[in-house]
């Protein structure tokens, strides 16, 4: 870990303001990421702005029905909330099937949406990396790489991004509130949130440098069932092979996301279209440039069978 | 004392305390924070720097060069330990490669410095901008498929490489029904909760070490002769250990780098390998391929068997062992087994929970769950058909007990065996699969010296002292109880001190010997005195009764602080063994129960409850015995569905270097477990006439899982870990 300078901030403005006045600033929030990283000299701020402060951990219920989520909400109090679980079920499932019980007190919104792939090469500092040192080379490309992307990855990085509850914020259509150094605010719907890697697997997010999210708020609800359906190797405690977060009304209608299975949570909307013709039609549409390595082709089977039986289990 | 004949009836028959459930005696110093590991001696060692080991980024070449300029200028930083300025330093009996590298690297993430400061976050940074140049060599070889055919016979602890009775090759081939496949088992990590982690304080000339070791003498041994001092010289003290399941048997770069950051600053030194240079800096379980033939009668008699291991090491490593448990386990007239080990310059695989027959059982107990299918005869049916109580190589040397079928029977019917549908692929249970599989579990005793010191004191205290170690498998308690047994006090009132070189040396903690050797000495030191308190009384020691705190004789009675009001008695014995263990074969029984749910949309393997039924001689304590058990099943299962350590052949490491990636079972995974013990007592074993339990618990498990699998499923997965992706293609189609 490299020495860093650390100050605490006490409103978004503050926060903002703060990271106007260090090039080299990372914002801290449950740190359960961060930490882990800054350790290893993976990330390596000179500067942390802790956020806890910010007063930024409330769910709100909006005028429009819909709900705000302030930034530093943490992922056991989203998934525990009575609105989150009675109209936005598939987050309080997605969330509750992400780390453990210890980590999702501490781990919030916004530094869940933040975290950063788990591919093991981007982990050991001694191999190429294009994520971690740009330009060095992709050491999982031609190595081990069952857990990777097997859509939407580039010749520089195939590494999967590992939330769940981007997943379901994925199929609600979320979005992200953020403000800027110079105060500015803005909204970024959460499909233009996360990037594809492309030649610039390092740049993961639409975010600027120092811009802080405030919150996430999810429209009104749509209702339907809602499904978040996770398989990993073992039975907790690890991420995801492939998931699928699902919103399916009566008439067979409905929203689906993967993850696992690339460099963001994995929605297509003329897919979401097939969901009445079943797993099949919309695995075609969500895979159809898949490119998927000899280690983990599977999961282009594992993916539709286990869409294949989220339908089932959402006509009941 | 000499163990040369059968044990006849002894104090420890009472089963007053011996056999109990008793808690552990150390139960509340780990519950409370306050039992003190190595890192942890805070007690004895004030202002310590803090020790960061820097590994090896590449397997095999040489360093150019270090710069370590900017790393010496680093805030905090006290000595900079490389090859270069360590010293001549010889290596470990028990080390295959250097515990600190350089020039020549032999293995990925081999230690090549340690960088001491006063706080371990500025040793951490400093370790950061050390600048390494590396010359990689060519030819490395990191792929054992690869490799395997240029492999060469080596021994098996000691035994030979091959063995061959009567005539496989012509037995096999003229067998009616015949059986051949091939097995790998991937490289695994021990995966234990504490790290290496240990203390140096030199005196003068003197090293004292607060270490995490299994094994306190050897660690001794290997410590004085890499530095090149006398063993005199060298104290090691492991009061508790946080798991080790045989990676810490040996002296590693921990304890070798404290030392030598020690002397370099003239302060103590604190270092903990951190958890990402644990699965390629250490040892490991090695990956094997094996190839497994059965030829028997139509009736289910093996007629022929052959077990041959592919494995690969660093020069100077030792194989896996996978074949020792065919020597022994079934009958079969004509029978071969075959162990040939390739130069591979991965880290050094090891011994890891029942080397050997673990590894050998997972393929073995596949193949016989096979061949009975073929046969068409019941899996439990067909091993209890091949069961034998001689050695089947050398039929001259009786098994010393043997109760394979009673593990079975009693098993089967615990379990409900008979409500198992022999057609896989059937069972079903609304998304879930259905599947149930047996295994036979085996793991043989081991006889190892062991010796203790025994004391009365004036209040009637009885201490034990000996070198054996807790490696949290109740050692200080079964121990506690053996002496509170012999001098017929309670519990409370015996204390036990392990882990300390200046105690006497025990056998250690390692292939499950320990529980009974180190009672066995424990027993032997007790007799001794109890005839020292029988004299000092003035009683005939061979009438003497030793029972609630008092000795007696005839109608003569004295308490035992009594004894010792002017002055401590002490006695020190050991416990030798003869050619009881030539003469029988001894080893340890068990059947395993495994039923598993496979997910029929997406393959994922949940096992749902388990079963093992074990013979294992007297169990000391049913508690810590059960926990040994459960736990290894435990770690069965983790070889069964998910544990790897996935090798990158290119660059030649162990990818999955940290827990996140190397994933071990979890709670979730592990639903329903239980276990019998049966009645045994084994007179042939020691005094104590008990026998190992804690590796015999993982023998077998990951077979029997399989085999669940497969009952199932229908898919045979001969490749470990049987993950979904193994299953999937064959699964049936999902709407
Ligand atoms: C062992 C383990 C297992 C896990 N398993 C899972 C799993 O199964 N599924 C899953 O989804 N996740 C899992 N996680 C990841 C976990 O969900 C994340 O670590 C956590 O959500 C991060 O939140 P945090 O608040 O601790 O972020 P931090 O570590 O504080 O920050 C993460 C990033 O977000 C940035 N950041 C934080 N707040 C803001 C803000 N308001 N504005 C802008 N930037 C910000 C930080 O600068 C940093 O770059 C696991 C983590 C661990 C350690
Ligand atoms: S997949 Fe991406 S994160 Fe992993 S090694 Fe390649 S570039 Fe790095």
């Amino acid at each position: 870990m490299k020495s860093f300078t650390y100050e605490r901030a006490n409103s978004p403005a503050d926060a903002a303001a703060a990271a106007a006045r260090h090039a080299d600033a990372k914002f801290i929030a449950g740190g359960t990421n961060l930490l882990d990283l800054m350790k290893l000299e993976i990330e390596t701020p000179a500067h942390l702005i802790d956020v806890n402060g910010l007063a930024l951990d409330k769910i709100e219920s909006m005028p429009d029905g819909g709900l705000k989520i302030g930034a530093l909400v943490r992922n056991t109090d989203l998934a525990a909330d009575k609105r989150v679980r009675r109209d936005y079920g598939v987050l309080s499932r997605a969330l509750l099937a992400g780390a453990s019980g210890q980590l999702r007190n501490m781990a919030t919104t916004a530094g869940n949406l933040l975290q950063r792939t788990r591919c093991p090469y981007f982990y050991d500092t001694n191999q190429p990396c294009n994520k971690r040192r740009p330009g060095s080379g992709c050491a999982a490309i031609g190595g081990f790489n069952r857990q990777h992307a097997v859509v939407g990855a580039s010749e520089a990085c195939i590494a999967t991004h590992p939330s769940d509850m981007a997943v379901a914020m994925r199929t609600l259509d979320a979005v992200v509130e953020t403000v800027r150094p110079d105060g500015a605010t803005r909204t970024i719907p959460i499909a233009e949130f996360h990037h594809l890697p492309g030649n610039t697997p390092h740049v993961e997010t639409a975010l600027s440098q120092g811009e802080l999210i405030t919150a996430v708020t999810l429209p009104k609800p749509i209702g339907g069932t809602h499904i978040y359906r996770k398989v990993r190797d073992r039975a907790s405690y690890a991420f995801a092979l492939v998931s699928v977060a699902a919103i399916v009304q009566r008439d067979g209608t409905g929203r689906v996301a993967l993850g696992g299975v690339a460099h963001k949570p994995w929605r297509i909307e003329s897919a979401d279209a097939q969901l009445p013709r079943g797993a099949k039609a919309v695995a075609a549409q969500l895979f159809a440039g898949a490119k998927p390595t000899r280690q983990n082709a599977f999961k282009l089977s594992l993916a539709e069978r286990t869409l294949g039986a989220v339908l089932t289990e959402a006509k009941g | 004392m000499k163990f040369e004949t059968p044990a006849t009836s002894n104090p420890i028959d009472q089963l007053k305390v011996i056999g109990k459930p008793a808690d552990r005696v150390d139960g509340p110093l780990k519950t409370t924070g306050r039992a003190p590991y190595a890192y942890e001696r805070h007690d004895v060692v004030s202002n310590p720097a803090y020790g960061y080991i820097v590994g090896s980024a590449i397997a095999k070449g040489r360093i150019g060069g270090i710069d370590s300029a900017a790393a010496k200028a680093a805030p905090g930083v006290r000595a900079i330990v490389t090859a270069d300025n360590a010293g001549k330093l010889g290596k470990g009996e028990r080390n295959a490669a250097k515990l600190l590298g350089g020039p020549e690297i032999e293995h990925y993430h081999q230690a090549i410095a340690l960088v001491v400061a006063d706080t371990f976050e500025q040793a951490r940074a400093a370790a950061e901008l050390l600048r390494v140049d590396y010359v990689k060599a060519d030819g490395a070889a990191f792929d054992l498929a690869a490799v395997k055919d240029t492999g060469q016979p080596k021994p098996l602890f000691g035994g030979p490489a091959d063995t061959a009775r009567g005539d496989f090759s012509g037995a096999f081939a003229a067998a009616p029904v015949r059986f051949d496949a091939t097995y790998t088992t991937p490289d695994q990590a021990h995966a234990m909760m504490e790290p290496h982690a240990s203390i140096a304080v030199w005196n003068g000339d003197k090293l004292t070490l607060w270490t995490s070791n299994q094994m306190i003498d050897w660690g001794v041994g290997d410590v004085a002769k890499t530095l090149g001092i006398p063993k005199e010289n060298v104290r090691l003290v492991s009061s508790f250990i946080g798991g080790g399941f045989g990676g810490k048997l040996f002296l590693r770069s921990d304890a070798l780098l404290a030392a030598l950051g020690a002397r370099a600053v003239g302060r103590p030194v604190k270092v903990a390998l951190q958890r990402p240079l644990m699965f390629n800096n250490t040892t490991h379980r090695p990956a094997t391929i094996q190839r497994i033939r059965i030829g028997a009668d139509r009736d289910g008699r093996i007629t022929a068997i052959g077990h041959e291991e592919w494995c690969g090491n660093l020069p100077g490593g030792r194989p896996e062992g996978a074949v020792s448990q065919t020597r022994l386990l079934y009958a079969g007239a004509n029978r071969m087994t075959a162990t040939r080990l390739a130069a591979l310059d991965l880290a050094e695989g090891n011994a890891m929970r029942a080397p050997g027959e673990a590894s050998g059982m997972m393929a073995l107990e596949i193949a016989i769950d096979e061949m009975a299918e073929k046969l068409g005869i019941d899996p439990i049916e067909f091993r209890i058909r091949n069961d034998t109580q001689i050695d089947p190589e050398r039929p001259d040397r009786p098994f010393s007990q043997r109760q394979l079928t009673e593990c079975f029977r009693t098993g089967a019917e615990r379990f409900g065996w008979s409500k198992r549908d022999p057609q896989p692929g059937r069972a079903r249970d609304g998304r879930w699969k259905i599947g149930i599989g047996t295994a036979a579990a085996f793991r043989n005793n081991l006889l190892v010296k062991s010796a203790a010191r025994v004391r009365l004191d004036g209040n009637g205290m009885v201490t034990v002292e000996t070198d054996m170690t807790d490696i949290g498998t109740g050692s200080y308690t079964i121990i506690a109880q053996t002496a509170a047994e012999m001098m017929g006090v309670p519990l409370e009132k015996v204390v036990v001190r392990l882990g300390d070189s200046s105690f006497p040396v025990s056998s250690g903690s390692g292939g499950q010997f320990g529980g009974n050797n180190s009672t066995a000495g424990v027993y032997a030191a007790c007799v001794k005195l109890r005839e020292a308190i029988a004299q000092k009384v003035g009683f005939n020691s061979a009438e003497a009764e030793f029972a609630d705190g008092e000795v007696r004789a005839g109608n003569r009675r004295v308490p035992l602080a009594q004894a010792a009001a002017d002055g401590a008695l002490t006695a020190e014995d050991g416990i030798e063994y003869g050619d009881l263990d030539k003469k029988y074969q001894q080893s340890t029984f068990g059947a395993h129960f495994v039923e598993v749910g496979v997910d029929v949309a997406t393959a994922e393997i949940r096992v749902r409850r388990m079963l093992a039924v074990c013979a294992a001689g007297r169990i000391l304590n049913p508690k810590t015995a059960r926990s040994q058990i459960i736990g290894a099943m435990t770690m069965g299962v983790g070889a069964a569905l998910m544990e790897e350590m996935v090798v990158d052949k290119r660059a030649g490491f162990f990818v999955n270097h940290d827990l996140a990636g190397y994933e071990v079972p979890v709670h979730a995974d592990i639903p329903h477990q239980d276990m019998i013990f049966l009645d045994e007592t084994d007179p042939i074993s020691s005094p104590m006439k008990a026998k190992g339990v804690a590796e015999l618990g993982i023998c077998g498990v990951a077979a029997a899982v399989a085999n669940a699998v497969y009952n199932a499923t229908g898919v045979r997965v001969r490749d470990y870990p049987i993950t979904l992706d193994k299953l999937l293609e064959q699964m049936p189609d999902v709407g």
